[in-house]
């Protein structure tokens, strides 16, 4: 993941001189990747790094405000809620990432072949794509967790299914319409098969629109990953995950203690408007028409 | 396709056969042929309804009969809910079902799904379509004012707007509002439903609290609904705020670059007659487009900002259904939520044809 904006810079001409270019008149953009790489230090070594144990009950220190001790105070049995806050990060980040990436390889493929052999292939994944995008998207991912059962990895499943059609769709478009170039007949002339040529010829043409997807997604990915937990899917309690945190600290809201559900509510907005950022911001370096 | 373009033209050559039935008829067909449409995707949905009822954890019979079931009553409820036929049987059973409303009975309440749903659906409705308005009265203006005025205190303000506000996870605004507007300054009622335990519910005629108070005249009643709608309605509202203003924006700014639109202002008109009247009507098309994916966001955060307000729609029936495994609850849930996006996608493509005379003609 990190080594994505110098993949990016590759492939687009002008390269580095671009990406610089870029950066230096968009410094909103430069910051999201410095965001981005506190969050991925985060997820990595924050659970090393934290001074309290996550789940470690102290029920005579419970419900303390913000203090130099605990720096987001600490929650109704006690357990700090800055320690559960950055440990969090690992789990709602590497399931966002494994819903996107098992959608983009699914997404990819499926597009890829819809894309470059077109007909009855074609009709059926379209169709089987629009009734996916007939249902409001949250609620599908409830359906298909309450069906396949309550557990992390169905979250994971649910948000990849769900996320499906934007890939394959993108792909299908972008394969399509290289399906005819002179490239990829070139290619297929001098030897090469049909799954060669699609998959080293015109796939790779596909990647850099893709790699926004990805971006743009990933926030969305955790929003619906800590919604779906929030209404108490997949993740139990006491593991600590931005959104059972903030359907915990919901309880207490009412009575003033705002900083056991504010504190895990904001790290998962700052995540999610990280991952927007740096997805205009790749935009931008990719293709600049597109800039709104 | 053919026949479209023929009418298109015919439309182009004798604009007065617009007063004659002609024009009528073809926008007839397309609607007619919109409508046709959405039946093999209301197949599709109620497939994947059915085999999602049907890949429940483990054995649904050992789960309807109930912990302490042996094997004997096991195979009876199987018999008894035909899973023991092949499955495309239990599909035409589940269609004969769905097409004499029967949704399955939810455990937890005891009623028939179809019915728990219908009954607390006008309150999901209410919710929903008040925050939808009331991000599009925002939304809109701002955007257009972004897009008049590049490079202006309004154009960063809706730059943010857009940016944050995708950002925001519902539930969490929900509840950093109920922190600020009733705990810390008590102006918000108590985030618990849709009216006050002191009111009286109003007599049932829509369902809507707002509408069937005013119909009693019983404005008392009426404000005390308002007022609980108020924070819910904010919270779903700043969340469909970003998609339409950032929609809104791109498409006012391609409008007004485009050459009719410099014609328009070599002629003379007026800058309101050029901007609403032309830039705008134009504008419109992908802003409504954008409304159907801003549906699908809705009633998903819908779910969300219900159960942080505890309001009684279908999203926290769904919810309270989740937490007790009552699978048929769920399961009519996402069904009705699905038919319901369908219809609302619909409404938006005919709506289109109202907007935009072109598009009634292109078979598309």
């Amino acid at each position: 993941m990190t080594d994505m904006p110098l993949k990016q810079s590759r492939k687009t001409s002008g390269g580095v001189d671009h990406l610089i270019y870029v950066l230096r008149a968009n410094p909103v953009t430069l910051i999201a990747f410095g965001m981005f790489a506190l969050i991925v230090l985060s997820a990595i070594f924050g659970p090393a790094l934290v001074p309290y144990d996550p789940l470690e009950t102290n029920a005579s220190n419970a419900l303390q405000a913000p203090s130099w001790d605990h720096w987001f105070g600490t929650d109704n049995v006690g357990r700090d809620v800055f320690s559960r806050v950055i440990v969090a990060t690992r789990l709602d980040l590497s399931m966002s990432l494994a819903a996107v990436a098992l959608s983009f390889v699914v997404g990819s493929v499926l597009g890829s072949i819809a894309g470059y052999w077109g007909g009855w292939l074609d009709i059926v994944l379209n169709r089987i794509l629009d009734t996916i995008m007939a249902f409001p998207l949250f609620v599908l991912a409830m359906g298909i967790v309450a069906a396949l059962g309550n557990t992390i990895e169905n979250i994971i499943y649910a948000t990849a299914v769900i996320n499906v059609p934007f890939y394959a769709r993108l792909v299908r478009a972008e394969v399509n319409i290289r399906r005819e170039a002179g490239f990829a007949q070139a290619a297929k002339l001098s030897g090469n098969s049909d799954i060669r040529v699609l998959a080293m010829h015109i796939f790779p043409n596909a990647l850099p629109p893709m790699m926004v997807q990805v971006s743009l997604n990933l926030g969305w990915a955790i929003l619906n990953a800590a919604g779906l937990s929030f209404i108490g899917l997949g993740v139990r309690p006491p593991t600590a995950e931005w959104g059972i945190m903030v359907a915990e600290g919901a309880n207490f809201i009412v009575s003033g203690e705002w900083w056991m559900a504010v504190f895990p509510g904001l790290w998962l907005m700052i995540a999610v408007f990280t991952f927007n950022l740096l997805g205009d911001g790749l935009r931008d370096i990719v293709d600049p028409r597109k800039r709104t | 396709m053919s026949s479209g373009s023929i009418a298109s033209l015919m439309f182009a050559l004798w604009p007065r056969a617009k007063t004659l039935s002609s024009p009528a008829y073809p926008r007839l067909r397309a609607i007619a042929l919109r409508v046709a449409q959405s039946i093999p995707v209301v197949i599709g949905v109620v497939l994947i309804s059915f085999l999602l009822t049907r890949a429940l954890p483990g054995d649904p019979a050992a789960y309807f009969a109930g912990a302490a079931a042996d094997e004997a009553s096991i195979a009876e409820v199987r018999t008894a809910l035909g899973l023991d036929k092949p499955l495309i049987q239990q599909f035409f059973i589940y269609v004969g079902d769905l097409l004499e409303g029967d949704l399955g009975r939810s455990l937890s309440s005891g009623q028939a799904v179809a019915q728990d749903l219908a009954k607390r659906l006008p309150a999901s409705l209410e919710l929903t379509l008040t925050a939808l308005i009331l991000s599009c009265a925002i939304a809109i203006p701002l955007g257009i004012l972004a897009a008049t005025r590049p490079g202006s205190w309004v154009d960063h303000l809706c730059r943010v707007v857009v940016t944050a506000g995708v950002s925001l996870p519902t539930f969490f605004t929900g509840i950093v509002l109920i922190y600020v507007f009733y705990y810390l300054l008590g102006i918000a009622p108590a985030p618990l439903g849709r009216l006050d335990f002191i009111y009286l519910d109003p007599d049932h005629v829509t369902g809507f609290y707002l509408i069937d108070a005013a119909l009693m005249g019983d404005w008392e009643t009426w404000s005390g609904a308002a007022k609980q709608l108020v924070m819910p309605a904010i919270t779903l509202a700043l969340f469909t705020l970003a998609p339409i203003a950032r929609m809104t924006r791109a498409s006012m700014l391609t409008a007004l670059s485009s050459d009719f639109i410099r014609t328009a202002r070599a002629a003379g008109l007026s800058n309101g007659k050029v901007l609403y009247g032309y830039a705008f009507r134009n504008a419109l098309l992908p802003v409504v487009t954008t409304l159907g994916m801003v549906f699908s966001f809705a009633l998903g955060a819908n779910v969300l900002v219900e159960k942080v307000f505890a309001w009684p729609g279908i999203g926290s029936y769904a919810v309270e259904a989740l937490v007790v495994s009552d699978y048929a609850a769920v399961q009519g849930f996402v069904l009705a939520m699905a038919l319901l996006f369908v219809v609302l996608n619909l409404v938006i493509d005919l709506l289109y044809t109202a907007i935009d005379p072109r598009i009634g003609f292109s078979s598309k």
